[in-house]
């Protein structure tokens, strides 16, 4: 059993160790002599710059400091996602807050010995918006792509080591549990939890106060806490980055709403998709227990808690409340009708609180911090921050936590830097499958739940798709339907027969067979597979399609009445065409075309015959002239 | 693609003594059917009938629910994925460039069609649509690695690096 003294000791040995970390320049200088290492090296571990080879920069970091030497004066971490996957691996050196992009194991023999021995920081490796013109260091802070953020949820991702617990208790880790069970009813924690304004972050947006109040009046000896890490939208990785740079915010949080409803149990089920989310996850668990900060007695109340990791096994239907806790109880992952709600009769039947992991890492901030606190972030009905993955067609690949109310202009001009390659920005999606596009006009928009329901989409988890005028908008909508129809569990009808119908009017269209008439039947359907459907995932399956019909009705009537696809991305119907008068007649084409679709003389204009073509774009690739036009 | 039948179950004492052992440790956990799903398939590398019906019998659980939970999550498997898994892409720009001829040349070189998986499970063989790779066409997949602009006479020597490499490496 651990008592608050003895976290507090352990807070004590290690907060200057992780301070440094979070202070700039001079003041990390002076705390980094405490710390008896010169100089501390923090490494993405995260999904996105492990992929992109951080391991190998590790490797190639520790051997060249074992090397040099100078092994025992630099503080080697690998922490969680800094946010910025698009230029990983990514690695920070502190006091300096030196910030190296797309770090190879070459790079970082070079860094270990100008930077780290010498003291010569390599400024060419550096990230170049880091870089003055005059060559002085910019603060990452003052980065266009952090400067607007504000890290909650994301508070330690990136600055910890997710598998040291006692880093997490150095940034006060645990306090706001040690707090709640010592000083705080039940009802007090549910209450400054209400005040908070906190909204669920797996896309409902249901205020969390109010469903741990529920689950709390439920009547029952056994009751359940739940988290949700079934991160199943395309393009969506925010609980991952936080379960794997910060695993123990969930925990704790976990064992503040048992302390809230009165349960002793809790279940986090978790994509097997996600192995080092798993792993990280699996480590701190079992650190926390030995710890006795998950177990019995905790700090010595009468509380007990324990936590069971569950793996799912690819389904997205289970990312939805109720099929999650079948699937949880051993069973095909189908969704049940709802009320009974959870938290009146949730897993085994029991009442159930179930959050989301973004949600989770909101709670011990607020109890730490306040409710005020937190509630004067945000918007009206929306408080607090949320967090971003940010993708498609922008510069800075990532993920960005910003306050509610945050506009989708500053998220993608600002924080994502813009569209790459010069083009225009066309529509945002949010939500994933579930979610709708929000078009350019309305790009001013503040992004909260309400705003963001108004516009025809919905939060979602928090996928951010970019997309630029290349985006066809109704092919767009196909690939989620066709999401949609592989992952509809098939219970009820208005969904499994619902999105097949619809993805058959999106192929019809796609292939020049739309007739007027079924944007008016696709509408139609929509409505009645909202109105019907069994859970969230029929209900929501039709938005990418009602909000692209919606904003971007010309786009379908050049495909139907047309027979074009304006953005040249259904192939049926686009042509390739040789402009006679750029074409040298060099044979280039003729010889790569894969089909012998193309003809003529030497030295004389081609022609491409559109019957043998199959629009792979060969021609395009290998023609010297750009005498070949997609159309 | 279709359940096979055709694979017989090799499945060793070591193995259903693993099995067992899965068996026990999660027979009375609420909720346990997954997990040991999920084990009996990293002990196999699939669920076949044959473990199902062990699992049923050991859990006390029904086949049909067994079978049903099995079938309803994609990453359960009722047939056996090779150790390296290869794919070739069947796209049209693939197709015309004569992926079907690599195709042949693979099956003729494992003894396998496409859909199937060599009896000592080194390698399992799928056709897939376009990988975006047509650029390169005909390519082939193996695992992670992208292999363009194949011919039929590189296709010995790829799948000779990949049982050299194997663990099972020699016994093919």
């Amino acid at each position: 059993m651990m008592t608050i003294e003895e976290l507090n000791k352990i807070k004590a040995a290690k907060e200057e160790l992780v301070l440094v970390r979070r202070v700039v320049s001079e003041q990390g200088e002076e705390l980094s002599k405490k710390t008896g290492y010169r100089k501390q090296v923090l490494v993405c571990g995260g999904t996105g710059c492990t992929s992109s080879g951080s391991k190998k920069v590790v490797e190639a970091l520790e051997s060249s400091l074992a090397q040099l030497g100078i092994e025992k004066e630099i503080y080697v971490v690998r922490t969680g996602c800094f946010g910025l996957c698009a230029l990983g691996p990514i690695m920070i050196v502190y006091p300096e807050g030196c910030f190296y992009s797309q770090v190879t194991p070459d790079g970082v023999r070079r860094i270990a010995e100008e930077h780290l021995k010498n003291g010569n920081i390599v400024k060419e490796l550096l990230y170049a918006e880091t870089v003055h013109e005059d060559g002085s260091i910019i603060s990452l802070n003052e980065t266009r792509f952090y400067k607007k953020q504000l890290r909650v949820a994301l508070r330690n991702c990136g600055v910890i080591n997710p598998e040291n617990i006692e880093e997490y208790i150095a940034s006060d880790g645990y306090q706001a549990l040690a707090k709640v069970l010592t000083s705080m009813t039940p009802e007090e924690v549910i209450d400054e939890i209400t005040k908070s304004g906190l909204r669920g972050r797996g896309g409902g947006g249901f205020p969390t106060g109010r469903k741990w109040s529920f689950a709390k009046a439920a009547e029952g000896e056994i009751k359940y806490v739940c988290c949700n890490a079934d991160e199943g939208d395309p393009g969506a990785f925010m609980d991952r980055s936080i379960l794997e740079g910060d695993p123990h915010s969930v925990i704790e949080a976990m064992a503040i709403a048992g302390y809230s409803i009165g349960a002793s149990k809790g279940y986090v089920y978790i994509r097997a998709e996600y192995p080092i989310a798993v792993q990280r996850l699996s480590i701190a668990v079992n650190q926390a227990k030995e710890y006795g900060l998950l177990g019995e007695n905790i700090f010595g109340t009468d509380f007990c808690f324990d936590i069971e990791i569950r793996l799912g096994a690819g389904a997205f239907v289970c990312g939805e409340e109720t099929a999650l806790m079948t699937s949880i109880e051993g069973h095909r992952g189908e969704p049940r009708p709802r009320p009974p709600f959870p938290a009146v009769k949730g897993l085994f039947g029991k009442p159930t609180v179930l959050n989301n992991v973004e949600t989770y890492a909101n709670i011990a901030q607020i109890i730490l911090k306040g409710s005020e606190w937190f509630s004067s972030i945000g918007t009206a009905t929306s408080k607090g921050t949320k967090v971003f993955a940010l993708g498609g067609k922008i510069t800075n690949v990532g993920l960005v936590e910003v306050p509610m109310g945050t506009t989708l202009r500053e998220i993608v001009e600002e924080i994502g830097g813009g569209i790459p390659n010069g083009k225009k920005f066309k529509a945002a999606q949010t939500g994933g499958p579930s979610g709708g596009c929000i078009p350019a006009c309305h790009i001013d928009t503040p992004i909260d739940y309400d705003s963001l329901i108004a516009l025809g989409s919905m939060m979602g988890s928090g996928g951010l798709i970019i997309l630029d005028e290349d985006t066809c908008m109704v092919d767009i909508s196909k690939f989620y339907l066709e999401f949609t129809v592989d992952e509809s569990c098939g219970k009820c009808t208005p969904c499994r027969i619902g999105t097949r119908r619809l993805l058959q009017f999106l192929e019809k269209i796609t292939s020049g067979n739309g007739e007027p008439e079924d944007l008016e039947k696709i509408e139609e359907l929509a409505l009645h597979m909202k109105s019907s459907s069994l859970c969230a995932l029929g209900q929501s399956a039709p938005n990418p399609v009602l909000s692209t019909v919606k904003y971007f009705r010309d786009e379908y009537l050049a495909h139907i009445n047309d027979k074009t696809c304006p953005a040249g991305v259904c192939k049926s119907l686009m042509y390739y065409e040789i402009m006679p008068g750029l074409c040298r007649g060099c044979t280039l084409c003729a010889r790569n075309c894969p089909t012998k679709a193309i003809s003529g003389q030497v030295k004389t204009p081609h022609v491409i015959d559109k019957e043998k073509c199959i629009k792979c774009g060969l021609c395009v690739q290998n023609c010297k002239f750009n005498a070949i036009v997609k159309k | 693609m279709e359940a096979k039948t055709k694979y017989a179950f090799t499945g060793t004492a070591a193995q259903e003594n693993q099995l067992k052992e899965v068996i026990e440790r999660h027979k009375n956990q609420p909720g346990g059917l997954m997990p040991v799903l999920q084990e009996a398939q990293e002990i196999y590398g699939y669920l076949p009938i044959e473990v199902q019906s062990m699992i049923s019998e050991g859990m006390g659980i029904s086949m049909s629910e067994i079978y049903g939970v099995a079938t309803f999550y994609s990453q359960f498997s009722l047939v056996p994925k090779g150790e390296n898994r290869i794919s070739i892409c069947l796209g049209t720009a693939c197709y015309v460039k004569g992926a079907d001829k690599i195709l042949e040349a693979v099956e003729n070189k494992l003894g396998i069609k496409s859909g199937e998986c060599t009896e000592n499970r080194l390698f399992s063989l799928d056709c897939t649509r376009c990988i975006g790779a047509c650029g390169l066409a005909p390519v082939m997949m193996i695992n992670d690695d992208v292999y363009g602009k194949m011919t039929v006479d590189k296709v010995d020597s790829i799948i000779d690096s990949y049982i050299k490499k194997s663990r099972k490496g020699g016994d093919k």
